[in-house]
């Protein structure tokens, strides 16, 4: 991928739209968080999956709804990279930069590299917003942006021209100039119409007249594209080679909470899902709301407490009780967590992390909260850790994290971040049909239960349901009697379960896949990683493998427990490198259950991994 | 652990008994606690329901100690959430009479919130808060129902907090069932409980309870026997306020305010105000809620029971009416939603 930009900056011979094949661009939208911005990138996104691209998007916006408009914090952006080849990110330097005001290229010009395309909304660059983004000069005119290839288009007098017959105030026609924009990007690379329009037509059903302005916005911008003597060139990126199957654009969040449904519905149990509104989680509330249909209960509770609380309540009722939030609102979930690990009941609890700590930065990524998800409960509390690596894995791993706690009675946290959670990518829907069944299995004979007497094999207790005859029994936060449960304070019995609970998650390795190592299995250097890192590290490590350089990777979709091969593989290597978008968290844990000398690559800054960043970083130590 | 039923799950006539859990019953000797207890177990087998459909949950305290002494479902949770635990039961299964039982530390303190949030919501639990004004469990400290000026462990020189008056409380959340009663008294405990229980909605019942340990006497100078007909006045649907040994006194409302009143004088019974608990508006019952000893008689009974759809209720008929809809969901078209395509 780190090739791509020169081949995108040859300007092709000065035929007139001449069409040049690239394999893989990256484009940005960035403007007011106002301007429809995130909308745009969802859109562009939409189409380009649907002409077969493999994709990868990463959303980046103010945590303020409305920031001042035109200034640099209230500048939202949308990258999208799209290939005819594997994408694993979104990209890590933007070809084409679409600013819609001096503020957002002001913003995103830094990460522009030379040679970059912008397009830029020349309207926009008055006197009065130049001065907010805090330029003295103007850009465009002042030979600051000489490195770059510069549209000037006058996208906002182009949208009202475009619209003149139509009857709408011109602050609601003005507002079209996204569509405006879009439908110029669509000429630049050759793209349809057909699924945005058809998208404007429902979206904007019961208001026509907003659907005609937006779809003329969007047809004039193409034809501009096309009639305008200022391209000489557009481009066009062919499908794909995936993997055949049918396949849909989904995120991180909408992936997880149809994960969640379909556990529910491979389990036979409807699910209970309880949650409090939080960034960037709220968006698995809504998708949940809207699937009632399904059985699903949402409960908006009055606090993350309160969530927690509630699915836990569901699941010693019998349904499925999850909750979701992000770091702030695992800190006040921690208690019940840990009455969950007690009263041994299965919850799975889904931590959207974000950049931290106390409220931090909302909008941001980060992978801050492993620690907090293995440790920050009081005393001896173990829990199981799952980590989904890309978006569409977050649906397989809701899965996952249902089936282990319901097996094993235990709570579950799913570590997914706001990369994963409002990035997009491709993905091959699942058969149904194949899917495993969630067998659940509810205590009934009141024959010798008892409500701490063990699974031999898993070491789980009976789920033994209220309305069941014979089986009324007290669970509690306080520590039980082994087998008998009731309630204990005998020192004995106490290290007892306390080792009882711990060898049950540690059970779970048992039932978990291997690791499979992404190259050698043995050389110099292995990176590892978890979660949402996947796809930077798998191609910044493939970098170097077709260099020939002795490199391997290693992803950690389980943190605990970790899967059973993992200490053979670590130790098979001479250097062991972990990128985190934390201070080396992981890193901390496998120096101390293995003894391996594993060495941080730590990025806080609330973004994701460059490629190139860890390219670099193996590089050193090759 | 009791292994207790016939397994079956038929309706046997149940009694008392079938209540009493095998643990050994932990509170100190003499506290109120026990009182209501036995009580609960006297009304539970009167309502008909099978012993496997009730769930007891509490949080953090000597009163959350209450399930483990019960021979029902039951759960101790933590501090203060018992609502919130006791909501995601009934939601998944309203077939449940889910019962929380509370303290004013627990339920008015650290877990005022999920308190009032599950008044508010008029989910289908029975909330049995006991007010003894202290902290009984951490060893005698004040509590938020504690009078102004009380010394105690973390008052020496005497609080300097205004106690809140959970009746009023329970109250402004609009809860559907608001009741009150004493320890004590057990006939009219019992009553209430039998009323909460019967209540379709949320039913929140303080009981003064004594602590005989660090707050002994609490509710004597009102509630004592020997006191209690001429301080107290017990309310009673669609009758008026009267009170008194020799039942001379009544509760009039003047304008905005109730004053006590004696009959005769020219005062006849007409001249009273006649509790109505069915009243929409909760504007009267708070009025009498703020009736307090020495300035006028402490009220105990129903202050409101009105009837409303319950949070439950209607959470489980939006699944039914999307069912009714849209269909039983279908996950192959879930999954196929919104734009997709084929690679071939
Ligand atoms: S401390 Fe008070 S409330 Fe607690 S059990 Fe003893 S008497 Fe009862």
């Amino acid at each position: 991928m780190g090739e791509k930009t020169s081949a995108f900056t040859t300007v092709g011979p000065e035929v007139r739209h001449q069409i040049v094949e690239l394999e893989t661009v990256t484009v940005r939208f960035a403007g007011d968080s106002g301007d429809g911005i995130q909308l745009t990138g969802t859109l562009f996104t939409n189409t380009t999956a649907l002409v077969g691209n493999d994709l990868g998007t990463f959303p980046d916006y103010p945590a303020e709804i409305r920031a001042p408009a035109g200034t640099l914090p209230g500048v939202s952006a949308y990258q999208i990279c799209f290939s005819s080849q594997d994408v694993r990110t979104p990209g890590d330097q933007p070809d084409v930069l679409v600013a819609f005001n001096p503020a957002a290229l002001k913003v995103h010009l830094p990460d522009l590299p030379e040679g970059g395309m912008i397009l830029v909304n020349v309207d926009a660059f008055t006197e009065y917003n130049l001065k907010k983004a805090g330029y003295t000069s103007n850009p465009l005119e002042d030979g600051s942006l000489a490195k770059y290839r510069v549209y000037k288009i006058p996208m906002t007098t182009a949208t009202l021209s475009a619209l003149r017959q139509i009857d709408l105030p011109s602050k609601d026609k003005e507002r079209c100039k996204n569509f405006w924009a879009l439908g110029l990007v669509y000429w630049l690379f050759d793209r349809p119409l057909e699924p945005t329009l058809r998208w404007i037509e429902q979206r904007f059903r019961k208001n026509p007249t907003i659907a005609q302005a937006n779809a003329t916005a969007l047809r004039a911008g193409y034809a501009y594209g096309d009639a305008a003597e200022i391209f000489t060139v557009h481009y066009r990126v062919r499908r794909a080679q995936i993997a055949p199957g049918v396949y849909r654009k989904i995120t991180g969040n909408e992936a997880l909470a149809l994960g969640l449904i379909t556990a529910s519905q491979l389990a036979g149990r409807p699910l209970f899902y309880a949650s409090y509104p939080i960034t960037p989680a709220s968006d698995i509330l809504h998708e949940l709301a809207l699937h009632k249909n399904f059985g699903v209960r949402t409960f908006q509770a009055e606090d993350e407490i309160a969530a927690m609380c509630a699915a836990i309540g569901a699941a010693f009722a019998g349904y499925l009780g999850a909750t979701g939030t992000s770091g702030p609102g695992m800190c006040l979930k921690s208690e019940a967590i840990n009455l969950a690990v007690m009263v041994e009941l299965p919850v799975v609890i889904c931590d959207i992390q974000r950049a931290g700590p106390s409220t931090g930065m909302p909008t941001k990524t980060e992978q801050g909260d492993l620690l907090q998800a293995l440790f920050g409960r009081n005393s001896e509390s173990p829990v199981a850790v799952v980590a989904p690596a890309t978006p569409a894995d977050c649906f397989s791993m809701a899965i996952e994290a249902f089936r282990i706690a319901t097996k094993y009675m235990t709570p579950v946290i799913l570590l997914s971040d706001g990369y994963l959670a409002n990035g997009a990518e491709p993905w091959r829907l699942p058969s149904v049909e194949e899917l495993p069944k969630i067998e659940l299995r509810f205590r009934t004979d009141p024959n010798d239960f008892y409500p701490y007497l063990r699974d031999p094999e898993t070491l789980a207790r009976p789920w033994a349901i209220p309305g069941t005859p014979g089986l009324e029994h007290r669970i509690g936060g306080l520590e039980k009697q082994h087998i008998t449960g009731n309630v204990s304070y005998d020192p004995q019995n106490h290290e007892l379960m306390v080792k009882l609970r711990a060898e049950k998650i540690a059970r779970i390795a048992e039932d978990i896949p291997l690791l499979d190592v992404f190259g050698e299995p043995e050389g110099k250097v292995l990176v590892v990683g978890w979660g949402s890192t996947y796809g930077a590290i798998t191609s910044a490590v493939e970098h170097w493998q077709k260099k020939g350089a002795s490199v391997s990777s290693i992803h950690l979709r389980y943190l605990n427990p970790f899967p059973r091969n993992l200490g053979e593989i670590l130790h098979r290597f001479e250097k062991i490198l972990v990128p985190e978008l934390n201070l080396g968290q992981l890193a901390l844990l496998l120096r101390g259950r293995y003894l391996v000398d594993a060495i941080p690559f730590s990025k806080v800054q609330g973004r994701p991994f460059k490629i190139s960043e860890i390219i670099d970083r193996i590089g050193e130590l090759l | 652990m009791t292994l207790g039923g016939n397994g079956q799950g038929t309706v046997v006539k149940l009694t008392k008994r079938d209540f009493v859990s095998d643990q050994e019953v932990r509170w100190c000797p003499g506290c109120g606690d026990y009182a209501i207890l036995a009580q609960m177990q006297k009304v539970l087998p009167e309502l008909g329901i099978p012993r496997e459909k009730f769930v007891f949950v509490s949080g953090i305290g000597c009163s959350s100690r209450f399930p483990y002494y019960m021979n029902t479902y039951g759960f101790h949770g933590i501090h203060g959430r018992a609502p919130a635990i006791a909501t995601g039961i009934k939601v998944c299964n309203p077939d449940l009479s889910v019962w929380v039982v509370t303290g004013d530390g627990d339920g008015l303190s650290i877990g005022g919130n999920h308190l009032l949030h599950a008044m508010r919501r008029n989910v289908d639990i029975k909330i049995v808060l006991f007010n003894n004004r202290i902290y009984g469990l951490t060893k005698g400290q004040y509590s938020p129902t504690s009078e102004f000026g009380k010394k105690t462990k973390s008052s020496p020189m005497g609080t300097v907090e205004m106690p809140v008056n959970p009746i009023c409380l329970a109250l402004a959340a609009e809860a559907t069932f608001v009741a009150r009663s004493v320890d004590r008294h057990t006939d009219h405990l019992a009553y209430v409980l039998e009323r909460a229980a019967r209540h379709k909605g949320v039913a929140f019942v303080e009981v003064f309870q004594n602590c005989n340990i660090f707050n002994d006497g609490a509710f004597e100078p009102f509630a004592d026997r020997s006191v209690k007909d001429d301080r107290m006045v017990v309310l009673e649907h669609g009758k008026p306020l009267i009170f008194g040994k020799n039942r001379d006194k009544g509760i009039r409302l003047n304008g905005t305010t109730l004053e006590v009143v004696t009959l005769g004088d020219g005062i006849t019974e007409s001249d009273l105000l006649v509790h109505d608990e069915k009243r929409p508006d909760p504007a009267i019952a708070f009025l009498l809620a703020r009736m307090d000893y020495p300035e006028y008689p402490v009220p105990v009974g129903v202050f409101r029971a009105v009837e409303k759809p319950t949070y439950d209720e209607l959470v489980n008929a939006q699944i039914e009416a999307a069912i009714a809809e849209r269909g039983q969901g279908d996950l192959e078209k879930l999954l196929r939603s919104g734009d997709i395509w084929v690679i071939e």
